[in-house]
């Protein structure tokens, strides 16, 4: 193990530098925030994955945004095991009947102000699987959703640029918005 | 082929004798009725057999009152179908959340519950565990699926062969080209044709890139689950490379809608195929390194070895495969024993032990990866030229069905075709036969060493749930 741990002193780190978020990024981005809201959130955001019934894809790309190269926690990003401890739910997966319940349960649980993002094209619009009758659909049919990341499943990339796309918006929101119960 | 109850019966008692391995069990509506199908292997063989049988009135002969492996299908079935499997051992729904549902009960003083999920501390998928301990001793679990439930299979009827092969390659997506390359496999044998040799090749290195950055990224999500974080920093770093390796080479990481039926979707360059054999080099001087990290932690090894051991007599009456059949004694992989293309010409060996714990299930998959990087060069060294696709002919009507090894185990799939769109389908994952398996190998284990011992299992979620 010393070996290991010497070699990963010296290798340099894999760690890349952030991707660049541009206007032309698709994300319906939120215009109006509390100033409660960026008061307490500031330039972080703890978030809740939620699967609701995906293929375990976008779930893979999810937690590929967490090793070296990718490492969102230096952006002020971190994924968090209860949903009471998060600001965002982030959902992924067509919504199916099974899980119509936990995921309001786990919305619930959150305290305000509280936000949604939609990952993948599942969680987006269905993807393959809108209208199936074990569907609901798209994540935006129960909860208002902040942002959608599309993509099948969205690369660590896309994913961050999205968030910390959010991130940035969130901080930097000017005027008041209604805090969601 | 359709038979009568007579001959179902003695499908059963070949399966319950040991004689053959269950496949897969699964039923489409036919009139006011419904077909059963049944998919079963002599043991050793990797020879598929379909068994049909009209189900009158909706009731069939039980599987699983002779071959309890046969349980959760047979549940899944009657809630897809509403069938009811005469004398089943557990009748209880299984993809039906809104039927009343009672755990299996565990007995005894102190004996209390731990409910866990859908809704899982991680980033993983939903599903619910019921763990009935004493003290910090598991004596029962349970676990309950079919949140992920899609209803995929019920969305290829009638669809064209291309928009099912979609959904097949979205069933488990961390297994998508294998279950793109299964599909293919029996939409092709159905149709009679054989696809281009250079598809075939790439196929196998997309395969086996698969099960690569499977296996990586498993291994240290085994280790950080045993408490040695260091292994899954140092692990995710290489499955992160095998991603942006195939999305150099093939245009997606995951590899997703790139094996479709006739062939393949992308082709691989030159300096592509010289990116694969540099950055393989290198990955094998770092796995060395950490393979042997692995072997050399104590405290590693102390949370491995004798944790979560599936008995061999077990494994071999559900008839798991993969890396859980051969670290619980099981000789069997669908590359070898149910030879397809490219693997019918390649060498290579399968491991086997037959220790059954979590070390013998990485033991299992740090041998595959040796073997996986070996095949991948093989398969460049000898790449053929020519076409990418063969042409896919218009047929009335036609059946096929294949067994192909994802980096979990054998996935069969089996479809009808007819006047080019899908009538009929079944994907059956490995998992079917894990989730069994976990239950009776974590009995004993404490309630810590249950996400080491499940991970080192890995059993799909979403491809159960269909």
């Amino acid at each position: 193990m010393r070996r290991t741990l010497i070699e990963s002193l010296f290798r340099g780190k894999l760690t890349e530098p952030a991707p660049r978020v541009g206007e032309a990024e698709p994300m319906a981005l939120l215009t109006e925030l509390g100033e409660t809201a960026r008061g307490r959130l500031g330039r972080s955001l703890a978030i809740r994955e939620l699967d609701a019934g995906s293929c375990n894809g976008c779930e893979l790309e999810i937690t590929a945004l967490g090793n070296a190269f990718h490492d969102l926690e230096r952006f002020g990003l971190k994924f968090v095991a209860s949903p009471r401890h998060a600001d965002v739910l982030m959902i992924t997966g067509p919504l199916t009947r099974n899980m119509l319940e936990a995921m309001r349960s786990a919305y619930e649980a959150m305290a305000a102000p509280k936000f949604v993002i939609a990952v993948g094209d599942c969680a987006c619009t269905g993807g393959v699987f809108a209208g199936s009758p074990a569907c609901i659909g798209a994540a935006a049919q129960i909860l208002d959703v902040d942002l959608r990341i599309p993509g099948c499943p969205p690369d660590p990339v896309t994913l961050l640029k999205g968030l910390i796309g959010f991130a940035n918006a969130l901080a930097s929101a000017p005027t008041h918005r209604s805090t969601q119960s | 082929m359709m038979i009568d109850q007579a001959t179902w019966q003695e499908a059963a008692a070949d399966l319950a004798s040991g004689a053959s391995v269950f496949v897969a069990l699964w039923a489409e509506p036919a009139g006011d009725g419904c077909v059963v199908h049944l998919a079963g292997r002599p043991r050793g063989s990797g020879d598929v057999g379909v068994l049909s049988l009209m189900a009158h009135d909706r009731h069939f002969p039980s599987i699983a009152l002779h071959h309890p492996g046969a349980i959760l299908m047979e549940r899944a079935l009657c809630d897809l179908h509403g069938l009811i499997a005469d004398d089943t051992p557990d009748p209880r729904a299984w993809l039906d959340h809104t039927a009343a549902y009672a755990f299996k009960p565990a007995i005894g003083p102190g004996i209390h519950q731990i409910p866990v999920g859908p809704v899982h501390a991680g980033i993983i998928e939903p599903g619910h565990f019921r763990f009935s301990v004493n003290g910090e001793t598991i004596v029962r679990l349970e676990a309950r699926l079919g949140y992920a439930h899609k209803g995929t299979i019920g969305l290829m009827r009638g669809q064209t062969i291309g928009h099912a092969a979609k959904l097949a390659g979205r069933i488990s997506g961390d297994s998508t080209v294998a279950y793109a390359y299964a599909f293919a496999c029996a939409v092709e044998r159905a149709l009679g044709i054989v696809v281009p040799p250079r598809a075939a090749a790439l196929r196998g290195i997309m395969a086996e890139l698969e099960r690569l950055a499977n296996h990586f990224g498993d291994i240290g999500a085994i280790c950080n689950d045993g408490g040695f974080p260091l292994m899954n920093a140092l692990t995710a770093a290489l499955r992160e490379r095998v991603l942006r390796l195939s999305a150099a080479c093939f245009g997606h990481r995951l590899m997703m809608d790139r094996i479709i039926p006739g062939g393949v979707e992308a082709d691989l360059t030159e300096a592509a195929a010289a990116l694969i054999r540099t950055t393989l080099a290198d990955l094998l001087t770092q796995w060395g390194r950490l393979s042997e990290l692995y072997e050399k932690t104590a405290s590693l090894q102390d949370r491995m070895v004798t944790s979560g051991r599936l008995d061999p007599a077990i494994a071999r009456r559900l008839g798991c495969g993969g890396y859980v059949g051969r670290a619980s004694g099981q000789d069997f992989d669908a590359r070898r024993d149910a030879p397809y293309q490219p693997y019918d010409t390649c060498r290579f060996t399968v491991p086997g032990v037959s220790a059954g714990d979590v070390d013998a299930r990485i033991q299992i998959r740090m041998a595959e990866l040796d073997q996986s990087i070996s095949l991948i060069r093989d398969l460049l060294a000898t790449l053929p030229t020519g076409p990418l696709r063969a042409a896919l002919p218009d047929t009335p009507i036609t059946t096929g069905h294949a067994l192909v090894e994802g980096f979990r185990g054998d996935i069969f799939a089996h479809v009808r075709l007819r006047d080019g769109l899908v009538e009929a389908a079944m994907l059956r994952d490995p998992s079917w036969f894990f989730w069994p398996a976990l239950e009776t190998a974590i009995e004993g284990n404490i309630v810590a060493d249950f996400p080491l011992c499940n991970k080192s299992f890995n059993p799909s979620y979403s491809g159960c749930d269909l």
